[in-house]
Order: structure tokens, then C-alpha cells, then sequence
């Protein structure tokens, strides 16, 4: 007899119950795709035997991890199909769009300055045909803007000699998004914060946490980047008491792919790296901090859980924390994919599966017709802001405009 | 009534060899199977294609012809090989006297056995146990038996054989001189002018029945099939062969064994693996290959070694091939026995088989079977726009997969595991004449993956009855669910006691 069995990504443990191919998203607006079974588990039997095994569909995996949270067995479902595209995926048939699509921090760095000029052409029809027929960068997708001044730049000027005053500290892991996009969302990170009575660094050092590049096969470059971040966290946790973050993809990312797909050490900072929302309705409840809400303030929103949000398991956290806002209004939306899945949507040869996967989650949102939708992930507000016109904030943005100024 | 000139008795790989060999030597010939094609030991073995090395040191013979047919099977079944190749490991406990020689002596009889470094070794195969001392490489490769005599057997027919299944032989057919002219089923008798057991260790019941008697001593040897590929080459320990020292990868699994052991004639047709077999072969595998200590066993089987008696144990008899004659050894003409040998050299077997009938017959005829490549094995372009998930079905049956029609629903996924589409199904109840979903699975692979047809088997099952007129689909399930229970019932523990629970919940009425 055997004590236990282990597998890689705990393959083996699959039963062939089939509960993952009723959650995904993709399966039921694409036939071409096998579903997350016959690409993850089944199929993995047969690439061991002989990559030439290797379906191509496994392109079409939005890596939402729908199927691991289904999966009744702990089968890394999703984990399997990425780390098959990482090694057996052919080459892409537009490996610069892919490029540039994944590489968020170059991409964002070299935009930036030019931010009026960028924002200004990118949406301009001719610009639109070029990306289409040139790269594959679909015409009909609304594109995120850049900001002229990076988040970071605004923290080093503006915010960082307060932040000294504090005595205890977290670190902020901003994000490509927050740091070259939106970098306003920074801004309300460190409001929210310092009304929490907690000073805020920016680490040493930050890469792009990879995802995308994971999603678009560079994994090499996804591994450069973790080994950067992984380096700043453990710097970062000798002092602060937590490495927090505003981003339910990059959260995700840092805290279980580096493991289960680069293959790297998570455990040094795992348990100190979170969401902020996580972070703050922990030291609330603990009864640590207490943060003073704007009697007058009002809103009606709707709550939209990230795919990776589920995979983490947080979203109550969010929920519980906007619901103590006294005049917020939260609906709860049912959970279901966007279908953007980050770089995916905007692919124009993928455009279709995006748009008609998050049909039922833009039906949801215009019946119940809020001021805005809530979510922690920045793909997931490009694709429903431009889907359905409602807008979108991160939870954090929400608190800052809520708490007393 | 058809006379023919031959009559092969059991459909094991060595009687579908030698109705290729007489089909093709153009006797009119018959093989006569009381099962399925491959139903006994052909099909309850490693599917190993020795190199002959695992023979070098006690039987330099029998390696000898192991790596002359390893080669030839090679040439002339390449959709039935996979040409993985083989390590003989040594462990701190082996001596590495005993490797050299080994590869003396492997040299000595052909076979191409090279030293290489353990670092090397452990590059190959990187869940070889880290601290082996030593290894050779040999041209070992993993076989698969049902399709090897799936192709013998599409050849024969292709050659004029007749072929029939699922009727027993009860008796067999004297003229007045008490020569052997024919043999006898419950429902007819068929004519032959000579007649040949094919049928392993069940040959000796039979000759009995004409009133010869073999010496032969079932052997029992238990195997178990792992989940999913560990190595990508067969590894065998370089030591005298033993129990558990052989894990072969085939297709999609491994598969570890066997053990030797002496046991009535009675439980040849109902060998069940006890638990104290399963220990057994886990703790000596598990020294050659650690992870097998924890990777998940679907399932667990047995085969029996026709051996033919020479006193001693079954280890150290002879696994050599027994050729029959018993005209002149018990003055009954008209009956020629062939058994003893291995799965490897079937196709020897037949020839030397064959080579006896002719000479008996009078025919001066060429032996071709090494020569002319099997149904499967010829070049073949594979066809545009077939979808992925066919290549397990294609590669299974090679060229013959042209005969499949992947269109029209074709490429619809029957079993998930083994990949096996509605188009091999249709195929094989077609040239194969299957009745149920246990003879489906020899042809296909069906059920043989991860959730042994817990999943799968409804769907089969509904193809099957509507392909077979008069076949209920719930029976088929009943029928096949029984069969994949007796294998998981040694190894339940674990993903497979998971597996066997879903397995009972979803078929509560069947099993």
C-alpha cells in the first residue's frame, strides 16, 4: 500500500468528474477549445508521452482558474495548461503584438511622457486599422489611456517626506496599471492608508509581476521579473509589516503562479503580501484601525468579482469593507467572467470569444444600472467600462472618496 | 465443409503470427480462438520488446533471437513500437562485477549495450533513483501487444485466413489411424490437415484431449499499471533477473512487474493479484524508481508464462521456445504445439511453427514475415484538417488509420483519458468484429486511462449498441465496469479509492 500520491500540479488526482468544464467561460462560446480537463489533466498524460501531443487550442485558455477553484480533487487545472503553453506552445503568430501587449512596464515607461500625443492617436481610426491589419490588435477594442505623469514620480514629489511621520509602514506594490495608467488610484492607496495611521514605501525595486508575459508565453522574462520582485519583498518585510497591493491579478500572480508556474519560492513573503482591501478589514476587525467615514457621502454600486479575486478567495473582504461605508449602496453581482482576461481581449482574433463570454456579466451590470461598478481588476474595467458605458473603481478609490477628508 | 490446410488453435500473438506466417505462405488456413484475439497472457504482460539483454548472462540464445526479432518488430510494426530504448541500473547493493558481465555478454550476442555515466543516466531519466552506481543502455523498447497481434491478425485475413472467435475448442478430430484431422467446438468441427496449438499454458489441457501429454507449469506474474509516464525509457536492474525489477513505459502509463510464481492449472482463467503481491512489487520498484512510492496505481494485473517443465522453479526454467512435433514424439499425427518463448519473438515462433506444417505438407514456401511490414506499419501521409485530439487514435493503428472517417462526428471524444474518437470506434467494430466494450478496449485503449471508464463508458456504450443491432447499452456498461473492478480491488487506497467511489455513485445500478 502507499502512504499518499503526489503528482505534478496534482494531476493524478483528477477523477474525470468534469466540474471544471461547467465553469469555464470559454468552453461554452468556443467548440475549438477541449475544456479544461482534456487540456489540463487528460492531455498532460499524453504530452508526457510525446509533446507532438500538444493541442494548439490550449491558446485559447483564458487562464481564469475557474476550474482549480471548482475542482473538488485540488487539481492545478489552470497551472497545468500555462506551464504546457510555457513549454510547448509554437511560436506565436504575432509574436510583436504579443511583445508588446505583455510587456506592460516597457510599453508603459516609453509611453508615458509622450502621454497627450499616445492618448490622443491611439484612438483615431487610421492608428485603430494599422494595429488591426499590422498586428492584430483589435480596431473595435477601447484602449486604457497613459498618464503623463507616472504614479511613482507623483509619490517621490508629493507624498513621500509625509510618509516618514507614520513610525509603522507598508509597502505598496502599484503596478504597471497604477503607475503609467491611472496612477490616481496610487494616490488613493496612500490616502487610504495614512487614514489607517500607516506610512507607505514603495519597494525597492519593481518589475511587472508577469502575468501577461506568462499569458503570452515569456516566461524567461516573467522569471526575470519575479526574481526582482521576489528580492524586493523580502527587503521590503525587514521593516514594513506588510507588502500591500490594489490589483487582484498582480496579487494572484506574486502569490501563487510564481510558485506553481515559474517554479519559484513564495514562502519568505506569501502570508505578508495581499490586497489592500484584505489587509485593512483584517486591522479593522482586529480593532486597530478605525478609519471615519463622510456622513455625507453616497453611492450606489455594484460589486464585480475578478476571476483571479475568486482564485484568491477575498472577495468577501471587499464586500464587508464596502459595506461599512454608511452610505454606500452594494449590489453583488453573480460571478461571472468579463471575458478580457487581460492581453486576450485585445486580440483581435479573440475579440469575439471576449465579447461574447462576458455577455451575461454586462446583461448583470446594465439591469442593475449602479453609478459604478466595483472590482480589483484593471482589465476587467477597460472591458466593462467599454462594453457597457457604466464605470468602473477600484475598492480603493472608493474608500478614499468615502473617507472624512 | 472447408478443408483446410491448417488449423491454429488460440489467438494469443503467437497463433495470429502463425496464421500470418501459413496465411502468407498461402495454406488455407483457420485460427480458431475460444476468447478474444490477445484475451490471455499475449495480453496481460509489460508490453516489453526485449533486447535480449535481460537473457545475455543465463540465456544467450534466447537473447540472441530477442534482438534479431527486436530489430525486425521495429522495421515491420512501427505503429505497434515505440523505440524508447532501455537502462540497466545498478544500484549501491548490485555489483558492478555482475555489469560487466552483463555487457560481455550482451556484446557476445549482438546486442548493443553501452556503459554510460550514472550522471547520464539520471539526464535520461530524471526519476531513476539518484543514487544508482552504474548503467547500460540497450535497445529495449516498449510493444503493444493487442496491437501487434491486431495487425498479425488483419494480415492474415488480408492472406485468406479465416478467423474465428469466441468458440472454444472441446476435442479434436481422429481419422481411423488416429490421426489428428480436425477439431471440435460445441457447435461444429472444423477439417484441417494439421492442426496447431497456439494456446499457451493452455495448451497442455488441450493435448491432452488428443491424447498427448505436455509438461508445463503455469507461471503467475502480477503487474501494475501507474497513472501517467515516470520514464521515457524502459529501466531494468542490472542484477540476475528478479521479481519487480522491470517498469516499462507504454503509452500512457508504466508499467511495473512482474513477479514469478508456480500456481495450479485451475486459476490460469481467474488470476487475481493479492495484496501481498502488490507490497511486494511496490517495495522493489520503488528502489529503482522512487516516485513510484507515490504515484497513483490504477490498477493491477496478472499474466501466465506457458513455461514447459525442466523441474525447479519458474524463475529458472527455460523461456525458451518449444517447438512440438508430435507425430514424432507421441506417434499422434497431424498436431504440432508452439509455446514457451515471449511476446518478443512471437514472430520466431510462427516461422518455426510454420516451418514444421510445410515441411509436413509438402509446401516448399519462403517464411516472409520479417520482411513485409503489418497492416499499420506502412508509410502514410496523415491527412489536413483532422482535429488534434485523433493523433492518439492515428498513432495507435498507423496506416490503417486511413480507414477511419474522422468527418461527420467522426472526431467526437469517446474516452477522454486514452483519446480514443467515435471514428476508431466505428473503425474497429469493423475490422476487429467486437462484441462488447471489454473487446473494444484491446483494440482502442478505451477505459484503460485514469478513471478506468467512469467517465467514458456511457458514451462507449451507447456507440457500441448502436453499431452492434440487439445490445443493450446498460449491459455493455455492467459488463465492462465489472472487469475494470477486479483490477482496482488489489490497489484501492487513495486517488483510486476516489476513483472507485465516483465510479460506484455514477453507475449505482451497474456495479
Amino acid at each position: 500500500m502507499q502512504e499518499s500520491s503526489t503528482s505534478r500540479l496534482n494531476f493524478e488526482a483528477c477523477l474525470k468528474c468534469s466540474i471544471c468544464n461547467t465553469v469555464c467561460p470559454m468552453m461554452a462560446v468556443n467548440g475549438s477549445y477541449p475544456g479544461p480537463k482534456k487540456a489540463g489533466p487528460d492531455q498532460e498524460r499524453y504530452r508526457l508521452k510525446d509533446p507532438a501531443f500538444y493541442d494548439y487550442a490550449l491558446k485559447y485558455c483564458l487562464n481564469c482558474k475557474r476550474c482549480e477553484v471548482a475542482c473538488p480533487s485540488g487539481v492545478k487545472v489552470a497551472d497545468l495548461i500555462q506551464t504546457a503553453r510555457l513549454k510547448y506552445a509554437p511560436r506565436s503568430s504575432h509574436p510583436v503584438r504579443d511583445a508588446m501587449l505583455a510587456s506592460t512596464d516597457l510599453i508603459g515607461s516609453l509611453a508615458s511622457p509622450f502621454a497627450p500625443i499616445v492618448n490622443g492617436v491611439l484612438p483615431l481610426k487610421p492608428v485603430k486599422a494599422v494595429l488591426d491589419g499590422a498586428f492584430g490588435i483589435s480596431s473595435k477594442r477601447t484602449f486604457p489611456k497613459y498618464s503623463r505623469e507616472k504614479f511613482v514620480t507623483w509619490f517621490r514629489k508629493e507624498a513621500a517626506p509625509a510618509q516618514e511621520a507614520f513610525g509603522r509602514y507598508v509597502s505598496y506594490f502599484h503596478g504597471c496599471y497604477g503607475n503609467y495608467n491611472y496612477p490616481q488610484l496610487g494616490k488613493d492607496f496612500v490616502k487610504v492608508v495614512n487614514a489607517a495611521g500607516y506610512g507607505v514605501h514603495l519597494l525597492w525595486k519593481e518589475r511587472c509581476c508577469g502575468v501577461a508575459l506568462m499569458a503570452n508565453n515569456m516566461g524567461k522574462q516573467a522569471a526575470r521579473n519575479a526574481a526582482v520582485n521576489i528580492g524586493s519583498f523580502t527587503k521590503a518585510l525587514d521593516k514594513d509589516e506588510a507588502v500591500l497591493t490594489s490589483s487582484s491579478s498582480c496579487t494572484f500572480t506574486l502569490r501563487e503562479e510564481y510558485k506553481e508556474v515559474l517554479g519559484m519560492e513564495t514562502a519568505a513573503y506569501k502570508d505578508k503580501l495581499m490586497l489592500a482591501c484584505k489587509w485593512l478589514y483584517e486591522k479593522i476587525e482586529a480593532g486597530e484601525v478605525h478609519l471615519r467615514f463622510d456622513p455625507g457621502f453616497r453611492m450606489d454600486l455594484a460589486y464585480h468579482s475578478a476571476c483571479h479575486m475568486q482564485k484568491l478567495g477575498w472577495q468577501d473582504y471587499t464586500i464587508r469593507l464596502l459595506r461599512m461605508i454608511p452610505g454606500v449602496s452594494l449590489t453583488v453581482l453573480d460571478q461571472n467572467c468579463c471575458g478580457i482576461a487581460g492581453t486576450f481581449g485585445f486580440k483581435k482574433e479573440y475579440y469575439p470569444y471576449a465579447q461574447a463570454i462576458g455577455e451575461r456579466l454586462f446583461e448583470d451590470i446594465k439591469a442593475a444600472a449602479p453609478q459604478a461598478v466595483v472590482t480589483e481588476c484593471e482589465t476587467c474595467k477597460w472591458q466593462i467600462e467599454m462594453s457597457t458605458g457604466v464605470p468602473v473603481m477600484n475598492p480603493i478609490s472608493v474608500l478614499a472618496a468615502a473617507i472624512m477628508p | 465443409m472447408k478443408e483446410y490446410d491448417v488449423i491454429i488453435v488460440g489467438g494469443g500473438i503467437t497463433g495470429a503470427c502463425t496464421a500470418r506466417d501459413c496465411a502468407m505462405r498461402g495454406l488455407v488456413t483457420l485460427l480458431i480462438e475460444r476468447e478474444d484475439l490477445c484475451d490471455g497472457a499475449s495480453g496481460r504482460n509489460h508490453g516489453l520488446l526485449h533486447s535480449g539483454a535481460r537473457y545475455a548472462v543465463n540465456d544467450p540464445e534466447g537473447a540472441r533471437e530477442c534482438i534479431r526479432e527486436n530489430k525486425i518488430l521495429r522495421r515491420i510494426a512501427s505503429n505497434c513500437v515505440e523505440s524508447c530504448g532501455g537502462l540497466f541500473i545498478s544500484l549501491p547493493e548490485d555489483s558492478l562485477d555482475y555489469q560487466s558481465l552483463f555487457t560481455d555478454k550482451c556484446r557476445e550476442a549482438g546486442i548493443d549495450a553501452r556503459i554510460i555515466d550514472p550522471k547520464e543516466a539520471r539526464r535520461l531519466v530524471p526519476e531513476v533513483n539518484p543514487g544508482i552506481i552504474g548503467a547500460v543502455r540497450v535497445p529495449d523498447a516498449s510493444v503493444d501487444p493487442f496491437r501487434l497481434t491486431d495487425a498479425n491478425s488483419l494480415d492474415a485475413v488480408r492472406h485468406g485466413a479465416d478467423i474465428v472467435k469466441f468458440r472454444a475448442v472441446t476435442g479434436f478430430v481422429k481419422d481411423a489411424v488416429g490421426r489428428v484431422v480436425g477439431v471440435k467446438t460445441a457447435e461444429c468441427e472444423y477439417r484441417g490437415r494439421q492442426v496447431v496449438l497456439a494456446a499457451g499454458i493452455w495448451a497442455a489441457g488441450l493435448a491432452r484431449k488428443a491424447g498427448v501429454k505436455i509438461e508445463m507449469m503455469p507461471s503467475k506474474g502480477a503487474l501494475l499499471v501507474f497513472g501517467h509516464r515516470l520514464a521515457d525509457m524502459v529501466i531494468n536492474r542490472c542484477r540476475k533477473p528478479s521479481n519487480s525489477d522491470i517498469l516499462v513505459p507504454d503509452d500512457a502509463v508504466s508499467v511495473l512487474g512482474t513477479t514469478s510464481d508456480k500456481i495450479p492449472f485451475e486459476e490460469c482463467d481467474d488470476m487475481r493479484v493479492t495484496a501481498a503481491e502488490v507490497d511486494h512489487l511496490l517495495a522493489e520498484g520503488v528502489k529503482m524508481v522512487p516516485s513510484l512510492a507515490t504515484t497513483r496505481i490504477l490498477r493491477a494485473y496478472a499474466g501466465v508464462r506457458p513455461l514447459v517443465s525442466a523441474g525447479g522453479d519458474a524463475r529458472s526454467a527455460s523461456r525458451g521456445i518449444v517447438l512440438l512435433d508430435h507425430e514424432q514424439r507421441d506417434g499422434v499425427p497431424g498436431l504440432i504445439t508452439i509455446t514457451g518463448g515471449k511476446l518478443t519473438t512471437a514472430r520466431l515462433m510462427a516461422e518455426q511453427a510454420t516451418d514444421l506444417v510445410c515441411r509436413k505438407l509438402g509446401v516448399d514456401a519462403k517464411c516472409r514475415t520479417a520482411e513485409v511490414p503489418l497492416p499499420g506499419s506502412e508509410p502514410f501521409r496523415l491527412k489536413r484538417g483532422i482535429p488534434s485530439w485523433n493523433l492518439a487514435a492515428i498513432g495507435r493503428h498507423g496506416s490503417e488509420s486511413g480507414k477511419m472517417d474522422f468527418m461527420d462526428g467522426g472526431s467526437e471524444l469517446v474516452c477522454e483519458c486514452e483519446q480514443v474518437t467515435r471514428a476508431e470506434i466505428e473503425y474497429c467494430v469493423r475490422a476487429f468484429g467486437v462484441r462488447n466494450l471489454r473487446d473494444l478496449r484491446r483494440h482502442t485503449r478505451i477505459g484503460m486511462g485514469t478513471c478506468q471508464g467512469s467517465y467514458c463508458v456511457d458514451r462507449a456504450a451507447e456507440i457500441l449498441a448502436e453499431l452492434l443491432p440487439g445490445t443493450s447499452a446498460r449491459e455493455l456498461v455492467k459488463d465492462y465496469l465489472q472487469e475494470r473492478w477486479k483490477g482496482m480491488i488489489p490497489v484501492l487506497w487513495g486517488d483510486t479509492i476516489r476513483e472507485a467511489e465516483y465510479m460506484r455513485r455514477r453507475h449505482a445500478n451497474e456495479v
